[in-house]
C-alpha cells in the first residue's frame, strides 16, 4: 500500500508529486495518458496571469497571486522557460472603464504588484499593433508566460528524481474506500494508498463522486486556438486581453515563450470530456475576435491550431482539500484558467494538508533543482563545437524548422519519464513543432525513437494508444 | 537559429568561390554550370544522407524529356547530375545543415564531424527547395489524431523506408505530389477513396489525373474540401463538403468518408528562413527571392535558383534554371559581370499573370537570350500570352489554355531589348481572344 | 459499336475525346483539339501501355529500399500483375540502376530494372 496515489499527472498532480516528494512518504501517480502533460495542461493559453481575475477572498485568488510569485524561483530551480512580459486588458471604449477599473480594484485587493491603468496613447506606445480604438487599458507587469509542456514535465521528473513513482497508461476505473485507505481499480491492476489525491482534470469529478455524496460537476470548456509562426512572434510583445466576460478572459494574444504567437481560445461548454476535436465556428471566432484588440494580425502566418478543455467546476472556484464525507481523500478539481499559474501553490497546498494529515517528516536528500534538456543554441559558438566533439549527435539537425538535434532528442528520450511518442518527443525538444509541422522531421525522430526504446518503426505512435504512426509494410496486404 | 558569435577568427574560416546551399536539383545543375564556366572552388552543403535531394523520393517516371530527351525517373535524373558532378570532381559535404548565413556571405554550418564550421564565399547559390504546406495552414477543424501527413511525407515512408501510413485514404488537394501518391499508395495495397479538390480545376498535369487517378477508378471531386477530422488517436474519418466561390464550405453538402490516413497535398513553400535572415529581399507573391536577369538577388553575389525561387512544375526547367545561376554565379567571381553601360528594365506582371522571375532585367549584364517565367493566377483559355516594351506590343502568343499549375515562360533577346533604347518596362499579361 | 471516353493527357486542356470503336477499329475520334489528341486517343484506345514504378527491400544497402521500373512500356491490364511479381522480392547491395529485379515481369517480357544506385553499407 502507497502512502499516497496522485491520480492524473497534468500540472496540478505533477507539482503535488513533487512538493509531496520533499517527504518521507511513498507516492505513486497513476495517468490513463502514455505520457506527462496530456491533458488540460498541454493545450492552455500558457500565461502566468497577474491575478486581478479572480474574486478577492477565492482559493483562485489567493493560489493565483501566489504561483505567479513562485513561477520566476521555480523556472531556475527546475530550468523551464518562463518570461515576465506583462500583459494588458484592453478597454475600447468609455463605457466599460468601469469595467476595467472594478478589474484594477480586484487586482490590488488580491495583493497584485504593479498594476496600472494606462490611457490609449500610452497603450499604442507600447504596443504599436493595437487597435486605434483602444481607450485605456490595465497594464499589468507581473504577468508572464511559460512552456506549459516543459513546466509539466520538469515538475514530474523532479518527483521522479526524488523517488515518486509513475504508472502511465493505467487508468482509474473505480475507487474503494478500505480499511486504512483506498483501493484503486485501474486498467493495469489494483492499487491500493492511504490517501488519494484527485487530481484528474476534467474527470475530477468522476473520481470525487465515487468517494462522496457531495457530488461536483465538472464541464469540459473547450478554448480553440490558433498559432502562428515565429516571423509573427512579435507583432505584440506583452499578452493582450479583452475584459473579461462570464465565460471567460476572452480571446486573447500573447507572444509565447518560444517566440510564436498565439491567439485563442473560444469558451465553448461541451459533454465530451475527450472532444478537444477544433470546429470552424470555434477557428473563425478565434479569428475574428483577435482581430477586435489587435490589428493586422497575420493569419495567413497559422502554423497550427488546437484546442483544450479547462476543467470547469459549476462553483467556479478551485477545490483543494479533503472530501468532507471521504476522510484521506484529497480534491484538487476544477482547476481551470488560472490553474497554470496556480499549479506551483496548488503543489504546496496539496503537499501542506498530506504533510499536517500524516505527520511528514522531510527528507535529507530532497533534490530541488532539474536540468533540462540542453539547448544547444544558448550555447557560444566555441562551446557548441566543443559539444559535437564530445558528443556528435549534437551536430545532427533532426527537425529543420526549429533546428532541434538529434542530441537533444536522445536526451528527450533516455531522460527519467522520457519520451514514448512522436509528441512526447516534441513537447519536450519541440522538433516537430515549427512551420513544417513535423512533415521533414516525422520519420527521422521515430527512426530515433525505434533505435532508442529498442522497437520496430510500425511500434512507434504519434501519442500512444492506438495513435500508430504507420501501419504496416509496402505490399504486405497485396 | 541564433548563435551567439563571439570573436570572429578568420584564420579558422574556409574559403570557397562558390558555395551552394543544397544538393538537389537546382544545386546540382548549379554546382555542374558554375564549374563548365571554370570556377574550380565550389562547395554544395546538402542536409540530407545523399545529393539528388526530393528526386529521391519521386519513383515514378516522366523526368528528364525536355533535359535528357527521355523518360527517367527521379532517382535516374538525380544520378545523371551527381554523376556529372561527380566527374567534374565537385566538393560537397553530406548530412550538413546550414545554420546561418551572414550579409557577407559567412556560410555557418554543422554536421556530426566537423561541428559547427564557418565558410567565406564570394558568391553564395541558394538552392534549399521548398516544403509542403501544412494542415495548419489551412485551419481544417476536427481532431490531430495518427494518420495525417503531407503527401510528401508519406511519400518518403513508403519509397525510402518501405513503411505503409495507412490502408484506407483520403487526399487532399491534387498538386502532383497527392496524385502520384494516390496510385503509389493503390500500388502498394491501400485503398484511395477519393482525391478532394478546393479549387474548381485540378493543379496536377492531365497526365496524373488520367494515368493515377481515372486508371485506378478514384474519383477527384473538385470544389471540395476536408471540413471535419475525427479520430482521437488514430484517424478514424474525414467529412467533404462542397465549397462555394468564395472556398466557404456549403453546408448541407457533407460527406462522411471513412479513412485511416488523409494525405494533404497542399501547396509548396520556397524554404527561404536562410534567405530573409541574411537578409535578402522576398517576393510575397512566390514567397521566394526577388531576382535579377542573372537570379542574382538584392544582395551582390548571392543567387537563387530552383523551388526556393518559385515552385516548378518540371525538375527540367529547375536544372535549366539552376545551370543559368551556377554560370551567373562564375561570371560574378570572376568579375565578369558588369551592368556598365546597360540599362535597367522592369518587368511588371499585370492581367491574370502573377508574378515573373526575373522582376528586372540589365541589359548589360543579360545573355544573347532570357526565359523570363512566370505563373498565372486563374484558367484562360484561347487567350494570348502579350509583353508590351512600354506601350507597344511586342510578343502576342495564341494559348489555347493557360493554368494556374503549369509555369509559363516567354524569351527574351538582347537583340530584341536593344531595339528599344528607351525601355522601361516590360508588361507580361493574359489577353483574351 | 462502342463508345470510349478519354481525357486527353497531351496539354492542360484535358479535352474530353470520344472515340468511336468497331471492335478493335476505330471509327472516329471526336473532341480533340489538336492532331496530338487524336494520336493519343488511338493509342489508348487500341494499345494503353504504363511504365510500372515501385521499390524492393535491399538487404546490407546504404538504403533501406530501392525504386524500380518496368524497363519499358507493359500494357495497362498487367500493371497490378507485375506490382504483385515484386512482393517479397529483396535483393542484396550493391544494387544499380538497370540492374534487372525480376527479368519477364508478369510474363510481359519487360524486365523490372533498379532505378537507383544502393551502395553496400
Amino acid at each position: 500500500m502507497y502512502d499516497v496515489i496522485i491520480i492524473g499527472v497534468g500540472v496540478s498532480g505533477a507539482a503535488s508529486a513533487r512538493e509531496l516528494s520533499r517527504y518521507k512518504a511513498s507516492v505513486c501517480v497513476l495517468e490513463k495518458e502514455e505520457d506527462v502533460c496530456c491533458g488540460t495542461s498541454k493545450a492552455n493559453s500558457a500565461i502566468v496571469h497577474a491575478g486581478y481575475d479572480a474574486v478577492p477572498g477565492s482559493l483562485m485568488a489567493k493560489l493565483n497571486v501566489k504561483g505567479n510569485e513562485m513561477m520566476e524561483q521555480l523556472a531556475k530551480d527546475l530550468d523551464f522557460p518562463f518570461k515576465r512580459i506583462g500583459s494588458l486588458v484592453i478597454c475600447l471604449n468609455e463605457e466599460d472603464m468601469p469595467a476595467l477599473e472594478e478589474l484594477y480594484e480586484r487586482g490590488v485587493k488580491n495583493g497584485v504588484r504593479g498594476l496600472q491603468i494606462v490611457s490609449g496613447e500610452e497603450v499604442r506606445a507600447m504596443e504599436p499593433n493595437i487597435t486605434d480604438q483602444v481607450y485605456a487599458a490595465l497594464y499589468a507587469p507581473t504577468a508572464g508566460i511559460v512552456c506549459p509542456f516543459n513546466l509539466n514535465i520538469a515538475l514530474a521528473e523532479n518527483a521522479c528524481e526524488n523517488g515518486v513513482e509513475f504508472k502511465f497508461d493505467t487508468e482509474v476505473q473505480s475507487i474503494v474506500k478500505i480499511d486504512g485507505g483506498y483501493e484503486l481499480e485501474t486498467s493495469r491492476g489494483k492499487f491500493q494508498a492511504k490517501y488519494v489525491v484527485n487530481a484528474a482534470g476534467v474527470y475530477a469529478d468522476k473520481f470525487h463522486n465515487m468517494v462522496s455524496e457531495k457530488k461536483i460537476h465538472i464541464t469540459p470548456r473547450r478554448g480553440d486556438y490558433c498559432l502562428l509562426d515565429k516571423t509573427a512572434g512579435d507583432h505584440v510583445s506583452r499578452t493582450i486581453f479583452s475584459l473579461p466576460t462570464k465565460y471567460g478572459k476572452g480571446v486573447l494574444v500573447t507572444p509565447t515563450v518560444h517566440g510564436n504567437l498565439l491567439v485563442g481560445p473560444t469558451a465553448i461548454d461541451i459533454e465530451n470530456k475527450e472532444g478537444t476535436n477544433t470546429t470552424r465556428e470555434g477557428l473563425d471566432e478565434v479569428i475574428t475576435k483577435a482581430g477586435q484588440n489587435v490589428k493586422d494580425l497575420p493569419m495567413r502566418q497559422v502554423i497550427t491550431s488546437f484546442a483544450g478543455l479547462r476543467a470547469h467546476e459549476d462553483g467556479s472556484e478551485f477545490i483543494i482539500g479533503e472530501v468532507e464525507d471521504a476522510e484521506g481523500f484529497i480534491d484538487c478539481a476544477g482547476i481551470e484558467s488560472p490553474g497554470l499559474t496556480s499549479c506551483p501553490a496548488i503543489g504546496e497546498m496539496v503537499a501542506g494538508i498530506l504533510k499536517e494529515k500524516m505527520n511528514l517528516e522531510e527528507k535529507e536528500n530532497f533534490i530541488a533543482t532539474r536540468k533540462g534538456i540542453l539547448d544547444p543554441d544558448t550555447l557560444t559558438k566555441e562551446e557548441r563545437a566543443e559539444l559535437i566533439k564530445k558528443e556528435p549527435a549534437y551536430g545532427n539537425i533532426i527537425c529543420r524548422c526549429e533546428s532541434i538535434t538529434e542530441g537533444e532528442i536522445i536526451d528527450a528520450i533516455r531522460r527519467p519519464l522520457g519520451a514514448k511518442s512522436l509528441d512526447g518527443v516534441k513537447r519536450r525538444t519541440r522538433a516537430g513543432m515549427g512551420r513544417c509541422q513535423s512533415g521533414f522531421c516525422s520519420p527521422r525522430t521515430m527512426e530515433i525513437l525505434a533505435r532508442e526504446l529498442g522497437v520496430s518503426m510500425s511500434d512507434i505512435t504519434k501519442s500512444g494508444g492506438k495513435s500508430r504512426l504507420v501501419v504496416g509494410t509496402n505490399k504486405d496486404r497485396i | 537559429m541564433k548563435i551567439r558569435v563571439t570573436e570572429r577568427q578568420a584564420s579558422d574560416m574556409k574559403n570557397y568561390d562558390i558555395v551552394i546551399i543544397g544538393g538537389g536539383p537546382a544545386g546540382l545543375a548549379a554546382a555542374v554550370s558554375a564549374k563548365k564556366s571554370g570556377i574550380d572552388s565550389i562547395l554544395i552543403l546538402e542536409r540530407d544522407k545523399e545529393l539528388g535531394g526530393i528526386l529521391n523520393q519521386c519513383i515514378h517516371n516522366g523526368f528528364g524529356l525536355h533535359t535528357f530527351k527521355e523518360e527517367l525517373t527521379g532517382p535516374e535524373y538525380a544520378q545523371r547530375f551527381i554523376d556529372q558532378a561527380k566527374e567534374l570532381d565537385i566538393e560537397y559535404r553530406l548530412n550538413t545543415m546550414v545554420m546561418d548565413i551572414s550579409h557577407e556571405k559567412v556560410v555557418t554550418a554543422m554536421n556530426r564531424e566537423e561541428g559547427l564550421f564557418e565558410i567565406q564565399a564570394k558568391a553564395v547559390i541558394l538552392a534549399m527547395g521548398c516544403r509542403e504546406r501544412s494542415r495548419g495552414a489551412l485551419n481544417i477543424p476536427g481532431y490531430r489524431p495518427a494518420g495525417i501527413y503531407s503527401a510528401g511525407t508519406a511519400q518518403r515512408l513508403v519509397n525510402m523506408e518501405g513503411l505503409m501510413p495507412g490502408r484506407e485514404v483520403v487526399i487532399l488537394g491534387s498538386g502532383d505530389i497527392g496524385l502520384i501518391m494516390a496510385r503509389r499508395m493503390t500500388f502498394e495495397g491501400a485503398k484511395v477513396k477519393v482525391v478532394a479538390e478546393l479549387m474548381p480545376y485540378s493543379g496536377g498535369l492531365k497526365r496524373n489525373i488520367v494515368q493515377c487517378l481515372d486508371d485506378y477508378g478514384i474519383p477527384l471531386k473538385l470544389s471540395h474540401t476536408v471540413v471535419d477530422i475525427k479520430g482521437k488517436e488514430r484517424l478514424e474519418g474525414v467529412t467533404l463538403a462542397e465549397v462555394d466561390q468564395n472556398g466557404k464550405p456549403i453546408p448541407g453538402t457533407e460527406e462522411e468518408y471513412s479513412c485511416d490516413t488523409l494525405l494533404l497535398s497542399v501547396g509548396l513553400i520556397p524554404e527561404n528562413e536562410l534567405s530573409r535572415g541574411m537578409g535578402v529581399e522576398m517576393s510575397r507573391v512566390t514567397s521566394g527571392p526577388v531576382v535579377n536577369e542573372s537570379l542574382e538577388t538584392n544582395i551582390e553575389g548571392v543567387f537563387a535558383c530552383g523551388n526556393v525561387l518559385h515552385v516548378h512544375d518540371l525538375v527540367d526547367f529547375v536544372s535549366e534554371e539552376a545551370a543559368a545561376a551556377g554560370k551567373n554565379a562564375a561570371a560574378y567571381v570572376r568579375g565578369e559581370r558588369s551592368a556598365e553601360g546597360g540599362r535597367e528594365i522592369r518587368l511588371s506582371p499585370v492581367d491574370g499573370v502573377r508574378y515573373t522571375v526575373p522582376v528586372s532585367i540589365n541589359t548589360a549584364r543579360m545573355d544573347e537570350e532570357l526565359t523570363v517565367r512566370f505563373r498565372v493566377g486563374a484558367v484562360f483559355k484561347n487567350c494570348y500570352v502579350s509583353a508590351y516594351f512600354d506601350d507597344e506590343r511586342v510578343i502576342h502568343r495564341k494559348r489555347q489554355i493557360v493554368a494556374p499549375g503549369e509555369m509559363e515562360e516567354i524569351r527574351l533577346t538582347k537583340d530584341q531589348l536593344l531595339k528599344y533604347p528607351d525601355l522601361k518596362t516590360i508588361t507580361v499579361k493574359i489577353e483574351e481572344a | 459499336m462502342e463508345i470510349r471516353n478519354l481525357t486527353c493527357i497531351s496539354c492542360p486542356m484535358g479535352c474530353q475525346i470520344t472515340v468511336e470503336m468497331d471492335g478493335n477499329e476505330v471509327v472516329s475520334v471526336t473532341g480533340n483539339t489538336c492532331k496530338r489528341g487524336d494520336v493519343y486517343a488511338r493509342k489508348e484506345v487500341t494499345n494503353p501501355t504504363r511504365i510500372v514504378t515501385s521499390t524492393v527491400r535491399v538487404i546490407g544497402g546504404k538504403a533501406d529500399m530501392v525504386s524500380v521500373k518496368t524497363k519499358e512500356d507493359i500494357p495497362k491490364g498487367k500493371i497490378f500483375d507485375c506490382v504483385k511479381s515484386l512482393k517479397g522480392v529483396e535483393v542484396e547491395a550493391p544494387v544499380h540502376i538497370g540492374d534487372v529485379i525480376v527479368p519477364d515481369a508478369a510474363g510481359t517480357g519487360v524486365d523490372i530494372v533498379a532505378t537507383k544506385n544502393v551502395e553496400r553499407a
